[in-house]
C-alpha cells in the first residue's frame, strides 16, 4: 500500500524542482567546503606575497590580480588578525557605523569575508544588508523581452514597466541579430513611461559595447567574471581583459557593472573543489580590483545549483552581503526561475526584498513568463498585484507601486505609436496600426500579431552599415511628433557627457538628477534611521485599486 | 522530483565508479580510439581534423563526452538519433556534412566556432553531450552566434532537423527564418543540477593541447 498522504506531497510542485547532494571534491558545496582555502596575507615592501594559503609562486592570474588591485593594505594585516566571529558581530551592530565596517571587510581576502559572513545566520545577513547597502533608497530592474523578438511589444511593456516603478531595464535577444530594434524598443519604451530610466541590451560583450558606444543602451550589466582560471579562459578571458573592457564603458560616460554567480564554476566544470562562496567571494575582489562600481550577483542564472545543494539560499544572500562589504552597488539577482514552487521563490526574494537592496530584482520579468528570453524569472508581469500587496502588508519599499488600468493603457500606446514613428522616419520596416492596438492591450507575443523576421534582420543590418545612432532616434522621434520622447533620450545620451551617474550605485530621478551613494548613502544605524518611507510614497504604495474605501460603503 | 532517476544513478554511478578506478577500467581498450557507444552510433577518431575548402560542406563539433562517454541528452534523447537528424537536415538542403570533435573546450560557443572554421563555408554547428547547440559563422565573435538553442532539455528531433536544415542555408548563402526558440522557465528548476553534473563530466574530458580531431560515424 501507498501512503494518499505521500502520494499528494509527491505531486506538490516543490517535488518536481532537482536537488543533489553535496559532492565537495568538484564544488558541488554552496558555502564552508573543507576543501577552502584558510584564510591569510602577508605583505612584504607594499607588496602581498602571501594570499590566503599561497605564495605569490604559486599564483594563478586571479590571486595575482586581487593582491596587486583588490586589498586596501594600509589595514590589511591588523584586519586579517580580527577574529571573524568579531567582524561579523560588528556587520550586525547599529552601534558600529558602516563607514567602521567598511575600514575593515576592504581589506579583507576572499577566504576571510567568506568565513566572516559564514558566522551570519540569515536574519543577521538581512540586517548586514539593510546596513551596508550602498545607496539609501532601493530600487528595482526588470527584464523586457519576448519569444518573437517583436520590438513593438518591447515598446510597450517597457512603457508600462517605467509606469509602474522600475529603475533600471534589461532587454536581450532570442535572435541576436535581433539586438538593435530590442535596444531601440526598450530604450523609447522607457523614455515615453518614465524620464530618466536606463537600459541595457545582454548580449556578446563587443557587441554590447557597441550598442552602448552608438547611443542604443545607456549602461551594460553581463560583463561576467568568474572565481576559476579554466572559466575565464574558456571565455578566452582574464581579470584584465574584463578590466580592459570595464575601462572601454567608463571612457565613453557609460555607467556598467559586473556579473557574477555561486554556481558559475561548477556548473562549467571548473570549481577546483572549493566552494561556490568562495568563488564568488574571489569574483567580487576581482570586480572591486578592476575598479568597477557595481556588481550583478545573487547566483543569477546558475541559481538552480545552489538552490540544489543545502544552504544554498542562504549562500545567495551571503554573496550579496559580500558585495555590500566591498561597497559595491549591489543588484540582488531575485531574477532568474529555480523552482516550481510559489513558497520557495517567495523565500528565496525574502532577504533582498525586506532588507532593500540596491536593486532587489535584477531582473523582475515584465512580461509573462513565457515571453522572458532570460529562461524566465523568479519574479513576472503575472505577480505584479502579488509585489505590490506584499510592500503594502509588510510596508516595505519594494521599488514598485500599484497602478491604474488607464495609466498603463495610455503609457503602452503612447510608446507603441512612438515607435511606429520613430521607424517610419528612420526608414526601417513598417509598424502597423494593428501591431500598435494589440501592443497596447496585450499581456504577451501570443497576443501580438507576427512581424516578418526576415525584414526586420535586413533593416537592421542596413540601420547598422548605416551608422545610425542614438541622436538620429532624438531627431526620428521629433520629426514623428513625439517632441517630449525625444527630449528624453536626448537627456539621457547627454548623461553620458556629465557622466554623473558613474558613480556607485546611481540611478535617475523622473527630472535627469542623480541619486548614488555619493548624494544620497545608506546612513543607517538602527530603528528610525537611514530610508524611511515618507507619507507621500507610503500613500502611493497602500492605495491598491481593489482596496475598498470605507466611506463607499 | 521529474529529472530521470535513473539518468541521475546512472551518473552517479559512473562517478562512484571512476573514483574508486584502477582496477575496473578495462585494460583492453583499443589502441585506435574506436569507441562502441552504447545504441547504434560509432564514432570514430582518425588523426587531426583539416580545415575544409569545400563551400558546400557543414562541420559538425561534438564536445568532447558526445557519444562515447556520454550517449544520450539531459533529456535521454540518444546521440545517434540526434546526429542522424542534424546530418539528415543537412543531406536535405543538398549539402555534405563532416564531424569533426573538439577537445580543447566543453564550451558549446567555442565548439560551433571552432566547427565553423574547420568548415570550408564557414559554417559549423557545435552540439554538447547534454544537448545544447549552436549554429555559429566563422566571421563572428565566438561568444556571437547565428542561432543559439541554450536550453537543451526543450530540443527534440524535429528541432535538431531543422538546425541541420538552416545550417545548411546559411552555408548555401541564404537568409533562413531561424528556427523557432523554445523557452520552458520550468527548464532550470528541473535541470540545471543535473544538468552541471553532466558538464562536470564532459569538461573532465577536456584537452587543452589537443587539435580537433576528424571524426568518421557511422550508424548501425
Amino acid at each position: 500500500m501507498k501512503s494518499k498522504r505521500f502520494e499528494v506531497l509527491a505531486a506538490r510542485p516543490v517535488n518536481q524542482d532537482g536537488y543533489v547532494q553535496e559532492w565537495p571534491e568538484v564544488g558541488l558545496i554552496a558555502m564552508n567546503s573543507p576543501f577552502d582555502p584558510k584564510p591569510s596575507i602577508k605583505i612584504e615592501n607594499g607588496v602581498i606575497t602571501e594570499l590566503d594559503g599561497k605564495t605569490r609562486a604559486e599564483f594563478d592570474m586571479l590571486d595575482t590580480f586581487i593582491a596587486d588591485h583588490a586589498i586596501r593594505l594600509e589595514n590589511a594585516e591588523k584586519a586579517m588578525a580580527m577574529d571573524s566571529l568579531e567582524i561579523a558581530r560588528m556587520i550586525v551592530d547599529i552601534n558600529v557605523s558602516r563607514k567602521e565596517v567598511l575600514d575593515i571587510t576592504l581589506s579583507l581576502t576572499p577566504a576571510k569575508l567568506t568565513e566572516v559572513v559564514g558566522k551570519l545566520t540569515i536574519v543577521e545577513i538581512m540586517m548586514g544588508m539593510t546596513k551596508m547597502r550602498a545607496r539609501m533608497m532601493p530600487a528595482n530592474q526588470c527584464h523586457v523581452t519576448n519569444v518573437r523578438d517583436n520590438p513593438v511589444q518591447i515598446a510597450a511593456d517597457a512603457a508600462e514597466a517605467a509606469v509602474r516603478g522600475f529603475a533600471e531595464m534589461e532587454t536581450t535577444v532570442a535572435v541576436a541579430r535581433y539586438a538593435p530594434f530590442n535596444a531601440m524598443a526598450l530604450f523609447v519604451g522607457a523614455q515615453t513611461g518614465r524620464p530618466g530610466i536606463m537600459t541595457q541590451c545582454a548580449l556578446e560583450e563587443a557587441t554590447e559595447l557597441m550598442l552602448g558606444m552608438r547611443g542604443f543602451t545607456t549602461y551594460a550589466e553581463t560583463i561576467s567574471v568568474y572565481g576559476t582560471e579554466p572559466v575565464f579562459m574558456d571565455g578566452d578571458d582574464t581579470p584584465y581583459s574584463k578590466a580592459f573592457l570595464a575601462s572601454c564603458y567608463a571612457s565613453r560616460g557609460l555607467k556598467m557593472r559586473f556579473t557574477s554567480g555561486t554556481g558559475s564554476e561548477v556548473q562549467m566544470g571548473y570549481a577546483e573543489g572549493k566552494s561556490m562562496l568562495y568563488l564568488e567571494a574571489r569574483c567580487l575582489a576581482v570586480t572591486k580590483g578592476a575598479g568597477v562600481q557595481g556588481t550583478q550577483n545573487g547566483s543569477v542564472s546558475c541559481i538552480g545549483v545552489p538552490a540544489g545543494v543545502p544552504g544554498g539560499i542562504r549562500a545567495v544572500a551571503a554573496e550579496n552581503l559580500i558585495a555590500m562589504l566591498l561597497d559595491l552597488e549591489s543588484t540582488t539577482s531575485n531574477d532568474q526561475t529555480f523552482t516550481h514552487s510559489d513558497l520557495r521563490r517567495v523565500a528565496r526574494t525574502v532577504p533582498q526584498l525586506f532588507s532593500g537592496t540596491d536593486y532587489i530584482c535584477s531582473g523582475y520579468s515584465a512580461t509573462p513568463n513565457y515571453d522572458n528570453m532570460f529562461a524566465g524569472s523568479n519574479w513576472d508581469a503575472e505577480d505584479y498585484d502579488d509585489w505590490t500587496i506584499i510592500q503594502r502588508d509588510m510596508k516595505i519599499d519594494g521599488g514598485l507601486q500599484p497602478v491604474r488600468e488607464e495609466d498603463v493603457l495610455k503609457a503602452r500606446n503612447k510608446a507603441a505609436r512612438a515607435l511606429q514613428g520613430m521607424f517610419r522616419e528612420l526608414g526601417l520596416p513598417e509598424i502597423t496600426d494593428a501591431e500598435v492596438e494589440a501592443a497596447t492591450y496585450a499581456n504577451g507575443s501570443n497576443d501580438m500579431p507576427q512581424r516578418n523576421v526576415n525584414e526586420d534582420l535586413k533593416a537592421i543590418e542596413d540601420m547598422m552599415a548605416r551608422k545610425v545612432t542614438g541622436v538620429d532616434f532624438v531627431k526620428a522621434l521629433d520629426r514623428a511628433g513625439f517632441p517630449d520622447v525625444a527630449h528624453n533620450v536626448y537627456n539621457m545620451l547627454r548623461q553620458k557627457v556629465a557622466g554623473d551617474y558613474l558613480h556607485t550605485a546611481s540611478i535617475f530621478d523622473k527630472d535627469f538628477h542623480v541619486l548614488s551613494a555619493v548624494n544620497v548613502p545608506n546612513e543607517y544605524h538602527g530603528p528610525m534611521t537611514g530610508y524611511q518611507i515618507s507619507e507621500e510614497r507610503w500613500n502611493e504604495l497602500k492605495n491598491i485599486p481593489n482596496a475598498i474605501r470605507p466611506e463607499d460603503i | 522530483m521529474t529529472f530521470d532517476e535513473n539518468t541521475l544513478r546512472s551518473v552517479i554511478e559512473e562517478v562512484l565508479k571512476e573514483m574508486g578506478a584502477g582496477q575496473s577500467t578495462p585494460a583492453a581498450a583499443p589502441a585506435a580510439s574506436t569507441i562502441p557507444a552504447a545504441g547504434k552510433l560509432t564514432v570514430t577518431e582518425d588523426g587531426e581534423a583539416r580545415k575544409g575548402s569545400a563551400a558546400d560542406e557543414v562541420v559538425i563539433g561534438l564536445a568532447p563526452a558526445f557519444g562515447t562517454k556520454q550517449t544520450k541528452t539531459i533529456v535521454d534523447l540518444p546521440h545517434d538519433k540526434v546526429l542522424r537528424e542534424i546530418i539528415a537536415g543537412i543531406e536535405e538542403e543538398g549539402l555534405k556534412w563532416r564531424v569533426i570533435k573538439v577537445y580543447r573546450t566543453s564550451d558549446v560557443s567555442f565548439i560551433a566556432h571552432d566547427a565553423a572554421e574547420y568548415s570550408g563555408s564557414g559554417i559549423g554547428i557545435g552540439i554538447q553531450s547534454k544537448g545544447t547547440t549552436v549554429i555559429h559563422q566563422k566571421d563572428l565573435p565566438p561568444l556571437s552566434n547565428l542561432e543559439l538553442f541554450s536550453q537543451a532539455p526543450l530540443i527534440d528531433l524535429d528541432t535538431y532537423r531543422k538546425i541541420g536544415k538552416n545550417a545548411a542555408k546559411y552555408a548555401k548563402g541564404e537568409a533562413p527564418t531561424p528556427v523557432p526558440t523554445k523557452n520552458d522557465q520550468m527548464a532550470r528548476p528541473t535541470y540545471q543540477a543535473l544538468s552541471a553534473l553532466l558538464h562536470i563530466k564532459e569538461t573532465e574530458l577536456v584537452d587543452n593541447n589537443k587539435k580537433p580531431q576528424a571524426v568518421s560515424v557511422s550508424f548501425q
